[in-house]
C-alpha cells in the first residue's frame, strides 16, 4: 500500500560496504552506483526543499519572531501568526486518528485472525481502493455532497447540547457543514487504507506457535488476540498510527475544500477552521512580501513536523519488527 | 524494507522526469521565427499566466485569435494574480494577467525592468444574495460595510429596511458568503468598501480578509455562487459572469452619486469613462464619481515588459495584446465583462508600439 511511502523514509539504509563493491562484475557494480545516486538524490532533493524554502520564509521568521505563533493571521492588517493553523492541523489529525484508529485496527483484525485468506483478499482490495481515490475527488465530494447532508446533523446536535458544559463547548453553535469535524472525518477516510494495511502487516508477523500455544491453554480468540497478538504488534500499531497521522496532517486539497478556511481557534468542532496545507493551497496565489514569505514559512513548519512524525513512526515500527523477528 | 527503497528510486526517477518537463515547457517558448519577415504572419508561442477573472475571456480571445494568427499559439493558465505577476518577474511567462498594479513591495523582483500595463476590461462585482420572494433589493456602501462585518445579523434589520421601503423583508438571518482563496475579486470589493465607508469598514483591503467567524468560504467565484445559491439567507461578493450562470438574484448598489444602479457591462463601462487614468495606465474603477457607473467595478490589466529579447517575441505580444484590446473587446458583453470605454482604450492601443526587442 504503500503508494503512500513518504519521501523521507526512502534514504538508502543498507548500501553493502564498500570493500565488496571491488569483487563484483561491471553490472552489480553499475547497479550498485545507480542505486546509490538515485538513494543520495532523494536526500539531496529534500535536503535542497529544506534549504530553500526556509530562505524563502526568512523574512516572515525574521519580521514577525516569536510572533510566528501569534493568533492573528490578518494579510490585510499585516499580521501573520501561525497559531490558528497550527491549532487546525493538531484538531483534525486528532479527530481522523479517534475516527480511523478503531476502524483500521478493527479491519486489520478482522482480515487476520477473523475470516478465511480467500475472503480476506477481496476486502483488501476494497481497502485499498480507498487509497486510490484523489484527494481532490474526496474534497470536492466533501463539500459538494457530504458537508450539505452532514450540516443539519451538525445544527441539530448543536442545538440540543447548547448550554451543556463541556458538549456545549465541543459541538454547540455556530456549527457549519465545512468545519474541522468534516475535515477530520474526510481525513479519516484517506487514512483508513495505510492504518490498516501496516496494522495487517505487523499483525500478520505474529508468529502462528503462539497464537496455536494461547488456543491449546483453552483461550477463546478475543483472548487469544488480546494476550498474544496485542503485545506482539502493539508498538507496530502505533507506529502505523502515526504514519496516517503524517498523512493527514499533510493532505492538502481536500482539507482546503472542506474545512471552511477561517483562521480561529475556538472549542468549536462544528465550526469553521483551518489548517497548514489549507491556508498554502488558498492564499499562496495572491500573496506577497511578508505574506508569501509567511505561507512558505507554514510549510517549513509542516515539513518539520511530518518528519518529526514519521521518524518517530518509522523508529517505532523498525523497533517492534526487529522484538518479533526474535522472539 | 526492501519494497521502501525500490520505490525510492521510482520516486527520484519521476522527480527527475517532472523537472526535464518542466524545464522543456520553459525553453519551449517563443522559438519560432517571423516567417513573412512582416506583422502579417507570426508564429511560436506566448505563454501567459495570472487572473482567474480573465481567464473565460482569454480563453474565449485565443479560440478567436486563431483565425487571426493561425501560427500562433497562446496558453493562459489562471493561477491568481500574485502568481502571474511573480511568473513574469521570473521570466517564466511572457505576459502576466493581474487585477491589480504591481504592489510596492514586489517593485524589486522586477529588477527596474520598465513593465508596461495594458487595461483589458472591466467588470462589475455583484452583491448576490438569496432571500425568496425579494427581488429589486437596494443596498448602500455602509449597509454592505455593516453586513459583511457581521454588525447587520438579520434581513429586516432598521437599516435595510429603511432604504427599501415597501419591500418585505423576512427576519432570516445574514449568512456571509466570502473566498476561501485569495483574490483579486477580494481585494477590489475590499477596496471599494475602504474607499466608500473608511470610517465604517474595519477589515482593510486585501486579497485575504478576515471575515467575522461563521462566514462560509468557498473556492473561487463559482464557489462563493454555490454557497449563495445553496444558503437561504445568504449574501456574498460573486463576478457578475458568475453570477449570471448561476442564476443568481443580485442588488442594485448605491454609487457615489447617490443613484442606485444594478450591475452590468454598461454600467461598469460607465464606470470606467471617468476614472483617473495614470501616465502608467493604471486605475481603480470602484467607487467612480460617474451618475450611471455601478460603484463595485473592477478591471484588469495585462502585464508586459517594454523590452522583449527578441523582435519575434515582440511582434506576437503586439499581434495579441492588440488583439485583446481590438477586436477582442466584441467577445466581452457575451461573457459577462465590460468593454473597455474609448478614453482608456485608444491610449492602450498608442501604448502598443512601446513594446519592442
Amino acid at each position: 500500500m504503500s503508494a503512500v511511502q513518504q519521501a523521507d523514509q526512502a534514504a538508502p539504509g543498507s548500501v553493502p560496504a564498500g570493500g565488496l563493491i571491488g569483487h563484483r562484475g561491471l553490472g552489480d557494480r553499475s547497479f550498485q552506483w545507480l542505486a546509490l545516486a538515485a538513494g543520495l538524490l532523494v536526500l539531496l532533493i529534500l535536503v535542497l526543499i529544506a534549504v530553500t524554502t526556509t530562505q524563502q520564509a526568512s523574512s516572515w521568521f525574521t519580521t514577525e519572531g516569536l510572533g510566528i505563533f501569534g493568533t492573528v493571521w490578518d494579510p490585510a492588517a499585516n499580521k501573520f501568526g501561525a497559531l490558528p493553523f497550527i491549532y487546525g492541523t493538531a484538531v483534525t489529525g486528532v479527530i481522523a486518528l479517534v475516527m480511523a484508529v478503531p476502524v483500521s485496527v478493527g479491519i486489520a483484525l478482522l482480515l487476520t485472525e477473523v475470516v478465511p485468506f480467500r475472503i480476506a483478499r477481496p476486502i483488501v482490495y476494497v481497502v485499498d481502493l480507498l487509497a486510490v481515490v484523489p484527494s481532490v475527488v474526496w474534497g470536492l465530494w466533501g463539500i459538494l455532497v457530504f458537508a450539505t447532508w452532514i450540516q443539519h446533523i451538525y445544527a441539530s446536535i448543536g442545538s440540543a447540547v447548547n448550554g451543556i458544559p463541556v458538549l456545549g463547548a465541543l459541538f454547540g453553535p455556530p456549527t457549519s457543514g465545512a468545519s474541522f469535524f468534516t475535515a477530520g472525518i474526510i481525513l479519516a477516510f484517506m487514512i483508513t487504507p495505510i492504518v490498516t494495511s501496516l496494522s495487517r502487516e505487523v499483525i500478520a508477523t505474529v508468529p502462528t506457535i503462539d497464537r496455536e500455544g494461547a488456543y491449546a491453554l483453552g483461550s477463546t480468540r478475543w483472548e487469544m488476540i488480546r494476550g498474544v497478538v496485542w503485545p506482539h504488534s502493539q508498538g507496530g500499531v502505533v507506529g502505523a498510527v502515526l504514519l496516517g497521522l503524517g498523512r493527514a496532517m499533510g493532505e492538502t486539497i481536500a482539507a482546503a475544500l472542506v474545512i471552511g478556511s477561517s483562521p480561529t481557534i475556538t472549542s468549536h468542532l462544528f465550526s469553521t477552521g483551518y489548517n497548514m496545507p489549507a491556508v498554502i493551497a488558498n492564499q499562496f496565489g495572491e500573496s506577497t512580501g511578508v505574506w508569501r514569505a509567511g505561507l512558505m514559512g507554514l510549510g517549513v513548519l509542516l515539513f518539520a513536523f511530518t518528519i518529526i512524525v514519521n521518524v518517530i513512526a518509522r523508529g517505532i515500527v523498525n523497533r517492534s519488527a526487529r522484538r518479533m523477528r526474535g522472539a | 524494507m526492501q519494497r521502501v527503497r525500490v520505490r525510492g528510486v521510482a520516486a527520484a526517477g519521476v522527480a527527475l522526469a517532472a523537472m526535464a518537463l518542466s524545464l522543456a515547457a520553459c525553453s519551449s517558448s517563443s522559438t519560432g521565427t517571423s516567417s513573412g519577415g512582416s506583422s502579417s504572419s507570426l508564429s511560436g508561442t506566448l505563454n501567459a499566466s495570472g487572473s482567474t477573472f480573465q481567464l473565460p475571456f482569454q480563453q474565449a480571445a485565443i479560440q478567436a485569435f486563431k483565425s487571426v494568427q493561425s501560427g500562433m499559439t497562446v496558453n493562459y493558465g489562471g493561477g491568481g494574480s500574485g502568481k502571474g505577476r511573480s511568473d513574469l518577474a521570473s521570466g517564466v511567462v511572457q505576459f502576466a494577467g493581474s487585477d491589480s498594479p504591481i504592489p510596492s513591495d514586489e517593485v524589486a523582483n522586477f529588477k527596474g525592468k520598465t513593465v508596461l500595463y495594458f487595461p483589458v476590461f472591466l467588470g462589475p462585482i455583484t452583491m448576490s444574495y438569496n432571500l425568496s420572494g425579494v427581488k429589486n433589493l437596494k443596498l448602500d456602501p455602509a449597509v454592505i460595510a455593516d453586513i459583511f462585518q457581521a454588525k447587520i445579523k438579520t434581513w429586516n434589520d432598521p437599516a435595510i429596511k429603511a432604504i427599501n421601503p415597501g419591500v418585505n423583508l423576512p427576519s432570516t438571518p445574514i449568512s456571509l458568503a466570502v473566498r476561501s482563496d485569495s483574490s483579486g475579486t477580494t481585494a477590489n470589493f475590499s477596496l471599494f468598501l475602504m474607499t466608500a465607508e473608511p470610517s465604517i469598514w474595519k477589515l482593510g483591503s486585501s486579497s485575504t480578509i478576515n471575515w467575522p467567524s461563521g462566514a462560509h468560504a468557498g473556492n473561487g467565484n463559482g464557489g462563493v455562487a454555490q454557497i449563495v445559491k445553496s444558503t437561504p439567507g445568504a449574501i456574498g461578493y460573486v463576478d457578475y459572469a458568475d453570477a449570471k450562470a448561476s442564476g443568481l438574484t443580485f442588488a442594485s448598489v448605491k454609487n457615489s452619486a447617490g443613484n442606485y444602479i444594478a450591475p452590468s457591462p454598461s454600467s461598469a463601462s460607465a464606470a470606467g469613462t471617468t476614472v483617473t487614468l495614470k501616465p502608467d495606465l493604471t486605475f481603480a474603477a470602484v467607487w467612480s464619481s460617474s451618475p450611471q457607473a455601478y460603484p463595485i467595478t473592477y478591471q484588469s490589466w495585462d502585464l508586459v515588459y517594454q523590452k522583449q529579447s527578441s523582435a519575434n517575441t515582440a511582434k506576437m505580444l503586439k499581434a495579441y495584446i492588440g488583439y485583446l484590446i481590438g477586436d477582442g473587446q466584441k467577445l466581452l458583453t457575451s461573457l459577462g465583462y465590460a468593454p473597455l470605454p474609448s478614453n482608456i482604450d485608444s491610449k492602450a492601443k498608442a501604448q502598443l508600439s512601446k513594446i519592442g526587442s
